[in-house]
């Protein structure tokens, strides 16, 4: 069995040894994890998000509590010794970001969710100085908004993609939510505005309820394997509209060698894995590419430009199934277990 | 030559000069003086070197005493040392600065000059403190205005290191410390070429060194002392001459010239004025104006006090000399004078008894007292000076400023007169909340004007007795002319105020002149506003002529997300409608004062000011006057007390006219009633919490956090509702105990801050709508009406039987009633609740010996007094002694109450066959374990009392005397309440030797981690990585374990609480400390503001210190109990790191964004910390201990009080 296989692959114009990504998650923001996560063999890391809200909040909060209290009462005009400058969110990211990116001998893609179209541009420049190889677009929104229709958010993102993409020039990528109505045609859109790549796709945490305290909580939990079906799908039918031209990295439920495969063969550029590196660790990285590297082994293929995209839409024997067939297929497929046919099941 | 302008205080202009030539500065907070120290330590933070190029090593002490201290022995190893303090700190340096002196080393202490404390603690400024010091042997010398404390702070250096004699510089204190005024700033050329090298290098080689030993300190005999201390005279008679030459050396690079003591006035004047400080600014003005009426008057200001420079003095009188006045601001009661008066008497006779005496006639000379504790010095004040003077018999040892109607020592005030304000001067008055960002916005004005146009300018603020919704007055002028006004405005040209709702509350014009112009923030547009105005204000309005402007700047503020801050909102409109700049240019340098402030911190702050200035000038409207209505009656809230005290004088002072009261109708001893914060009715907050009973779960949460008691809950029988108003709630009460009772929970609407803390905690949420709880912040508008009678009548609701339901419970507890409450204490404050819950449980039979600090500040400062009484006239006794006592001032009391007891109990014995074996034998044996036996033994104290009375013949004597000691047969607890700046620090030493006396005193410390009173200082309770004034790099070594300390004496019961942790924990920790027999210590846990957290969160925060290990609860209780474990750890193990902590409060988070590697590193210790102590902790509570002791004595029975409490007594 040859694990020599070349796994070298290429995504948003950048050379990479391996199409293994660490996407953003709190072990890629840190300088010491994100150490190990190249050491396990990452192709690339992308750091979490720059979330704009969170910049903007902390600011005002933070002010606020420098603020609360002073020049009331004679005694004490103020509670705090004089802090001038101080490094706000974004700063502490940028600088995190230039340690990563003077460590790491892998490129380095930061990533940014902002709320206003100058904070987009401001932060997405601000990111390029700071020496990030690419830029994601974490294109996250809730279309809660009763008022704006489909139509007004595909604008709205994609003058916002327009908008990066004329004030940066490092390589760009879009991660987007699968919830689209019109995910192809948008897709194409998205690329025509500028961007390099695409990210498929975002997973949302979803809020719960604590039913003894009563409150809304955010819990993260952590991806399935099952969850890459869907970026499967969209991948696999996008690779041949997009053409070779357009990176795509698959993300979502990569946990092991096989989903890598599956990934790539649908037509990613690379894999992403957050969950899994999460789970069990930075080194995890590398039992995937060695599972990997097994399985091109046993089916002697010599390197993943080989394998990409060869089960796309368009090199698949069946292409409906990726589309409408795939899913009465299913159905069909599905037979009732037995317990309930007999009408024992309680 | 040319001149560096810059807007400082005087403190900073002080502390500036200081910081470049010192090398160890020793630092403690006191107001007015923190700033300096604090400025200091933000310098030597930073990394600002002094003039040698080295960073000053800047230390905080424990105490005053310490800092001087640590300032001595820097000096005695060489090193140039200084610090910074004011009134009992200076008093705690003065053994140092007496070996200071007679050692001969250069030193300057830099005073803001502050009221000593007497009858009263008063954080204003006199110079009682400083001349207390006078006899130290150090030079004094007096700086009038800020430009004189930069300058005279250089002076004072560079003479010391000449001299050799080290000086005290003083200013007076928050006139001079806390004005900003436009001053010329000297450069390091000018300190240089005053502080000669050769003086710093002689002094550096008088150092203790090995290489040259030698012993300084011994002790010396009655053969040589007083020898030696003659030896040192010819230093003090160079100190004159050598401050002369160096105040000529710096008149000579900077034009301003300063004598020892100056003259201003007419060069033939017969009468003279002699002053010391910043009053001279008012007595140059009054004697310019009376000057210039043909009036033959002058001032003689003195600048260097000690030595007396009397020969510099005399002669710069004018010969024609017939009367003159000696100010002093401060009182030596008993004394022939007061200190400058004394020294000018005996400079003047033995000038007339020298040769070529200086007078044909020796001048008439007379001494006053003026300005106490900041009291106005006015020209209408000092005018009637220079008439007294020319009186045939002017009265000697005046006052002026008040008015004395007792030892009629008074001076009248001349009201009519005023001194001509310079041409050109602006004289501008805004008025605000502490919390609208009014005094900031009017600090930025200051220097916008000063540093950026050729006017001088000047800004004074006060500020009230309150922390939470405090009312503040800026005071700016500006002008032409350098100001020189050492007093607050009374004619202004300009009137801002910033609240509708003071328009009730203050006479907002009342010092407007006529023609002034009046900006009003108002919610009501033009075509209401004039309807909503109160009567006297529309009257002012028109009687004065004056020019009307409003804005709604609260709608700009939310606009643009800037909430109640309104301050960038309205300081476009003064700059406009005062014309001091053009519009263009004001805006854009209030946008550049904005940028330079907040653009290090981000965009979004600046942003958002930006978008409040563009918006301002354009929501600007005139207001034409319309016709006034009638003046609004008020009547005064304390009309229904029946003391006369608190209808006259408290009704007076909460009206705000302290100042028109005569001296008989104050307390000749500091002796106040309590039980007067409930006539305030302050109606601060915005939202009050609003109870549903059909939600409520009876818990008593929501009363137990509430900081201001102005949340109640009530258990009474149900008939007590029969007759309550409409819509007054009450639900069913749920007890066993207690059938056929209900429960209601109350707001009081107008004493409630709106902090929102007993939201915070409510547990109990709808079913239908979760949001919505048993208890809702609501828009006080909405609620304030309904209220208003509720809470009439639910006060009017006899309270429960105390002995009916157990108080070791949260609800037992809060069926109580508070004794003390609506305290002026933050919003949210996290002390507050500790003390209203003592007050619940102990407060008919407490006496509390309270620290200096935030809770001797919010417990007893006029105008009101929260401490207060039930319905039977019992309550808490209150004093406050001094910061550094406290634990010996309580155990004082506790020895007193022992002695007075043990009295009692022998002259019952003696008086039993007169008053009744069987009274005496119960009262000396019953027990007064619970509620209903103390009950009783005040029963029989009554009868004993009314047997007493009528004893006659040989016992009458005892009897009278038994009568008097009656009541300490019943027991009371003595309470030491403070703060950790004291437990842990300045009061450490008394804390311990209490604590190792064995007696029976509750020491509640109210730890919040900071000296919280004076703004935040890091004490020794203050945690690692927290940032603090002091502290500013980051606190980088732990919080010491004082629990630890006091466990380590086997006898003391120790409690670590908290009560938004476990509010059923801190009460059976309070109960279980009242009950035991020896000295108890419980240490809460306090939020407090300068945490950086968000107080409606407050009890959040106290559960997540305990959830992260940071503050661990625990119970340790003495045992005698062979293997007993007297350690019990009441909190469970960390569930959550001390970083998610640690990540929500800005004391820690500063650090984080400041210096984020430091950061990381403390934060692995303070974790470390956590683990560490949950380790012991955990060890500690499987330990068995006995630990043998004896009961004080005198201490009574080991058995104490309180149904359901003490069950785990020995």
């Amino acid at each position: 069995m040859s694990t020599t296989a070349d796994l070298t692959t290429a995504y948003l114009g950048l050379a990479l040894r391996s199409p293994l990504v660490a996407s953003a998650s709190p072990i890629t923001g840190e300088p010491g994890t994100a150490r190990r996560l190249e050491e396990a063999g990452a192709g690339a890391l992308v750091l979490p998000s720059l979330f704009e809200e969170e910049v903007l909040h902390e600011e005002i909060e933070f002010n606020r509590s420098l603020e609360a209290g002073t020049e009331q009462f004679a005694e004490a005009l103020n509670y705090f010794p004089r802090v001038g400058a101080f490094a706000g969110a974004a700063d502490r990211y940028l600088a995190r970001l230039e340690q990563i990116r003077r460590r790491a001998s892998i490129p380095v893609i930061a990533s940014l969710n902002a709320t206003s179209a100058g904070g987009w541009v401001a932060h997405a420049t601000r990111i390029q100085d700071a020496g990030a190889d690419a830029l994601e677009l974490n294109v996250y929104r809730v279309a809660a908004d009763p008022s704006r229709s489909a139509a007004d958010i595909e604008a709205a993102d994609l003058e916002l993609i327009a908008a990066v993409r004329a004030a940066v020039t490092i390589p760009l990528a879009v991660k987007l939510s699968p919830s689209y109505s019109a995910l192809a045609n948008f897709a194409g859109r998205v690329v025509a505005a500028g961007a390099d790549g695409l990210v498929l796709f975002n997973r949302f945490y979803q809020p719960d309820l604590d039913l003894e305290a009563l409150e809304v909580v955010n819990r993260v939990e952590l991806s399935q394997a099952w969850e890459l079906r869907l970026p499967m799908r969209w991948i696999a039918v996008l690779r041949p509209q997009l053409g070779s031209g357009v990176s795509i990295a698959a993300t979502s439920g990569v946990q092991s060698g096989s989903d890598a495969l599956k990934a790539l063969m649908v037509g990613a550029d690379v894999a992403m894995m957050t969950s899994a590196l999460l789970r069990h660790g930075p080194d995890h990285i590398n039992v995937v590419e060695d599972q990997m590297r097994a399985w091109m082994a046993e089916h002697e293929y010599d390197s993943v430009a080989q394998l990409r995209g060869s089960a796309s839409q368009a090199a698949v024997a069946d292409p409906s199934a990726f589309e409408r067939g795939n899913y009465m297929q299913t159905l069909h497929s599905w037979s009732t277990p037995s317990d309930l046919e007999s009408g024992t099941a309680s | 030559m040319k001149q560096r302008w810059e807007c400082l205080d005087g403190n900073e202009a002080a502390a500036r000069v200081a910081y470049q030539l010192s090398e160890v500065i020793s630092i403690y907070p006191i107001t007015p003086a923190s700033p300096m120290a604090e400025h200091a330590d933000d310098w030597a933070a930073a990394g600002r070197p002094n003039l040698w190029g080295k960073v000053p090593d800047v230390v905080e002490m424990q105490s005053e005493g310490g800092a001087a201290g640590a300032m001595h022995g820097a000096l005695q190893k060489g090193a140039l040392a200084t610090s910074f303090t004011a009134s009992q700190g200076l008093l705690l340096m003065i053994p140092n600065m007496f070996k200071i002196a007679g050692e001969l080393t250069p030193a300057v202490i830099h005073v803001a000059a502050r009221t000593i404390a007497t009858h009263a603690l008063s954080i204003f400024g006199d110079h009682s403190d400083v001349m207390h010091a006078r006899s130290a042997g150090w030079a004094m010398l007096a700086a009038g205005s800020v430009q004189e404390a930069h300058d005279f702070a250089l002076v004072a250096h560079a003479a010391t290191l000449r001299s050799r004699v080290p000086f005290l510089h003083f200013f007076d204190g928050f006139r001079t410390s806390h004005e900003i005024n436009k001053i010329a700033v000297l450069g390091p050329d000018d300190i240089r070429a005053l502080v000669r090298d050769e003086d710093v290098l002689a002094f550096r080689r008088r150092g203790l060194t090995s290489e040259a030993p030698v012993v300084r300190g011994t002790a010396q005999n009655p053969d040589v002392f007083f020898q030696a201390r003659e030896a040192s005279n010819p230093f003090y008679l160079a100190v004159p001459g050598i401050v002369r030459e160096t105040m000529a050396a710096l008149g000579q690079r900077t034009g301003r010239h300063y004598g020892l003591a100056d003259y201003h006035g007419a060069p033939d004047a017969e009468r003279v004025i002699v002053v010391m400080g910043s009053a001279a600014g008012a007595v140059e003005e009054t004697v310019d104006t009376l000057v210039a009426a043909g009036e033959r008057v002058g001032l003689l200001r003195i600048r260097l006090f000690q030595p007396f420079p009397a020969d510099d003095i005399i002669a710069a009188l004018p010969p024609t000399v017939r009367a003159i006045g000696v100010l002093d601001r401060t009182k030596e009661p008993g004394a022939v004078g007061e200190p400058l008066y004394l020294a000018m008497v005996a400079a003047l006779a033995e000038a007339m008894d020298g040769e070529t005496p200086p007078f044909a006639g020796a001048p008439r000379i007379i001494g006053g007292r003026y300005g106490l504790s900041s009291k106005e010095m006015t020209p209408a004040m000092i005018k009637p000076i220079f008439e007294e003077l020319g009186a045939a018999h002017p009265k000697r040892h005046f006052t002026v400023g008040i008015y004395d109607d007792v030892t009629h020592l008074s001076l009248p005030i001349d009201s009519e007169f005023t001194t001509a304000r310079p041409k050109g001067e602006v004289q501008a008055l805004f008025i605000g909340l502490g919390s609208d960002g009014t005094v900031g916005a009017n600090k930025a004005s200051v220097k916008i004007i000063g540093e950026g146009t050729d006017q001088f300018v000047q800004g004074y603020f006060e500020y009230d007795s309150k922390k939470s919704g405090s009312v503040t007055v800026s005071h700016l002028r500006f002008g032409p002319e350098p100001i020189r006004s050492t007093y607050l405005i009374d004619q202004a040209d300009f009137v801002a105020c910033h609240q509708f709702g003071l328009l009730a509350k203050v006479n907002v014009l009342a010092h407007a002149k006529h023609g002034a112009t009046f900006l009003l923030n108002s919610p009501y547009g033009l075509d209401q506003v004039w309807d909503r105005l109160p009567g006297d204000v529309q009257r002012s309005l028109v009687d004065k002529e004056i020019d009307f402007w409003i804005i709604d700047a609260f709608a700009v503020a939310n606009e643009v997300g800037m909430g109640n801050r309104i301050n960038t909102v309205m300081q476009p409109c003064f700059f406009h409608l005062s014309g001091v700049l053009p519009a263009d240019e004001a805006i854009a340098r209030i946008k550049e004062s904005v940028e330079k402030t907040y653009a290090r911190r981000g965009e979004a702050v600046v942003a958002r000011n930006f978008a409040a200035i563009d918006r301002s000038l354009e929501r600007l409207v005139h207001v034409p006057l319309g016709i006034a209505g009638a003046a609004s009656v008020v009547s005064s809230p304390t009309e229904a007390d029946p003391r006369e005290f608190v209808r006259r004088v408290t009704a007076a002072l909460i009206a705000g006219q302290g100042d028109q009261l005569p001296v008989s109708a104050l307390p000749v001893d500091g002796t106040f009633p309590t039980g007067t914060t409930k006539y305030e009715k302050r109606a601060i907050a915005q939202q009050i919490p609003v109870w549903d009973a059909e939600i409520c779960i009876d818990c008593g949460k929501c009363a137990i956090v509430c900081p201001h008691a102005t949340i109640r809950m009530k258990v009474f029988p149900e008939a007590a509702v029969a007759e309550a108003p409409a819509g007054f709630k009450s639900k069913e009460f749920h007890s066993h105990d207690l059938p056929n009772h209900r429960l209601t929970i109350q707001v009081a609407p107008d004493d409630c801050t709106g902090c929102g803390v007993c939201v915070d905690v409510c547990p109990a949420k709808s079913k239908t709508e979760v949001r919505h709880k048993a208890i809702n912040m609501e828009p006080v508008e909405d609620h304030r009406d309904i209220e208003r009678p509720h809470w009439d009548f639910f006060q009017s609701i006899p309270q429960l039987d105390r002995s009916l339901l157990a108080h070791d419970t949260v609800k037992g507890s809060q069926v109580l009633e508070p004794l003390f409450e609506f305290s002026g204490a933050c919003a949210g404050c996290g002390e507050t609740p500790y003390i209203r819950l003592v007050s619940q449980l102990f407060g008919d039979r407490m006496i509390v010996a309270n620290a200096t600090g935030c809770s001797s500040i919010y417990g007893a400062n006029l105008p009101t007094t929260p401490w207060t009484v039930n319905a039977q006239g019992r309550g808490p006794a209150w004093a406050n002694s001094l910061f550094e006592d406290n634990a010996e001032f309580g155990l004082g009391m506790r020895l007193a109450l022992d002695a007075q007891a043990d009295h009692a109990r022998q002259l019952l014995t003696r008086l039993a066959p007169v008053v009744g074996e069987d009274l005496v034998r119960d009262l000396l044996e019953a027990s007064q374990a619970t509620e209903g036996a103390i009950e009783l033994q005040r029963a029989r104290v009554a009868r004993l009392r009314e047997k007493l009375v009528a004893v006659d013949g040989d016992l009458r004597s005892e009897a009278q005397h038994l009568l008097t000691l009656a009541g300490d047969l019943v027991e009371q607890g003595i309470w030491i309440i403070g703060g950790d700046g004291w437990a842990y620090d300045i009061g450490f030493g008394g804390l311990d030797h209490v604590l190792s006396s064995g007696r029976n005193v509750n020491i509640l410390v109210l730890d919040t981690e900071v000296y919280s009173n004076t703004g935040g200082q890091a004490s020794k309770a203050t945690p690692r990585g927290a940032v603090a004034k002091f502290a500013a790099a980051g606190k980088a070594t732990g919080k010491k374990d004082l629990g630890a300390i006091a466990r380590a004496y086997g006898n003391v019961f120790v409690a670590q609480v908290s009560m938004g942790a476990s509010d059923a924990q801190t009460t059976r920790a309070l109960l279980e400390a009242a009950a035991w027999p020896g000295p108890s210590l419980v240490i809460a846990y306090s939020t407090c503001i300068a945490h950086g957290i968000d107080m409606t969160r407050s009890m959040s925060h106290q559960k997540d210190a305990v959830k992260s290990g940071y503050w661990p609860l625990y119970r340790f209780h003495p045992s005698e109990i062979e293997d007993g474990q007297p350690f019990k750890l009441d909190s469970g193990a960390p569930t959550i790191p001390v970083a998610q902590f640690m990540a929500t409060e800005t004391r820690f988070a500063v650090l984080q964004r400041t210096e984020p590697e430091r950061a990381a590193q403390l934060a692995v210790l303070a974790q470390a910390d956590a683990d560490e102590r949950w380790r012991y902790y955990e060890q500690l509570a499987g330990i068995h201990r006995s630990v043998p002791h004896v009961p004080a004595e005198g201490t009574g029975s080991l058995e104490r009080i309180a149904p359901g409490a003490g069950d785990e007594e020995p």
